[in-house]
């Protein structure tokens, strides 16, 4: 069944977007990313001499994965649009999943610095993929601002908590006119799933699979959890009953 | 002169470009970008780029993340 995803005219086969983050080594997440199936990875932008291992891009681009930067660990607008900035010039892509956050204990988003560095980067002729808390005022906002995607958290970065609210999600795929992509809260497949089953576009993890005891394991976990969540969402659920339905003929 | 390279001080020849601090710093020789003063400079001009005194200078590249 022909059912790419489109962001900004761009297509991809897989729904799953993946970040690199929390990784023990290279090997483990090239495997993870390969059983995957992912076509967009996420990368951070950091100081040279504080970098470390820098072979992240390497890999991404023999796998032959987009890369997607990120502006993690950006407080406010300005530090975030002059990463994205940064990461255009770098990486050679106009393309950014903008992250601005308000404290470290939660990581959640800032959404008055948010709409404030989409707007700005929009008009910068960046295509925009904001990482958003589960407001649909707020995915509305971002979207009439030009983002090419809202991308509104299950549950706090790294929490692995699920989708605390699905019913905001359907709020905001029903209302969505870009894709929604889940990012941010999966903590196992029937997360990734739900994500999809609520309307979802497609769903961005990381430390779900990098973290996980068998990260190549769970990669492939998320990969059918998505296409199986999204065939469902197709299909069209039966509604919810409250008393029994024989699904046997009556004698 | 003195520059801030990356949060340290450091001490630069007079008439040092952006593209010597690139390569003090050790930074590969593609995936990586230049802010001076919270701006970033294209890699085309980071040899005709001088860094005054005082300047602030971020050289960043890509890592695992997100």
């Amino acid at each position: 069944m022909d059912d790419p995803l489109i962001i900004a005219g761009r297509e991809f086969r897989s729904r799953l977007i993946t970040g690199t983050g929390g990784a023990s080594n290279l090997s483990v997440l090239e495997r993870a990313l390969v059983a995957s199936g992912t076509e967009l990875t996420t990368v951070a932008m950091r100081r040279v001499d504080a970098a470390g291992n820098t072979g992240v891009l390497d890999l991404l681009r023999r796998l032959g994965i987009g890369v997607l930067p990120n502006t993690a660990g950006c407080r406010t607008a300005a530090e975030a649009v002059l990463t994205a900035q940064l990461a255009r010039e770098a990486l050679e892509t106009n393309w950014v999943k903008l992250e601005v956050v308000a404290d470290e204990r939660t990581l959640l988003p800032d959404p008055i610095e948010l709409l404030d560095a989409a707007e700005r980067l929009v008009d910068d002729g960046f295509v925009v993929l904001p990482y958003t808390n589960d407001d649909p005022v707020m995915a509305q906002k971002l979207e009439d601002v030009g983002c090419a995607t809202v991308m509104p958290l299950g549950s706090p970065i790294g929490t692995g908590l699920g989708i605390r609210n699905p019913h905001n999600i359907e709020l905001i795929t029903a209302r969505a006119s870009v894709p929604v992509v889940l990012d941010a809260g999966i903590g196992t497949a029937s997360d990734a799933a739900l994500a999809m089953e609520l309307g979802c576009s497609a769903v961005l993890l990381a430390t779900a699979v990098t973290r996980a005891q068998d990260p190549e394991r769970m990669a492939a976990a998320m990969r059918s959890a998505v296409d199986g969540g999204r065939l469902a969402r197709l299909a069209g659920r039966i509604p919810q009953r409250f008393w029994a339905q024989a699904s046997s003929p009556a004698l | 002169m003195n520059a801030r390279v990356n949060g340290s001080l450091r001490e630069l020849p007079d008439g040092a470009t952006v593209a010597a601090v690139v390569e003090l710093t050790g930074a590969p020789s593609s995936g990586v970008a230049v802010a001076l003063d919270g701006t970033v400079v294209p890699r085309a001009a980071w040899a005709s780029t001088p860094v005054a005194d005082g300047s602030v200078v971020e050289v960043l590249t890509a890592v695992q993340g997100g």
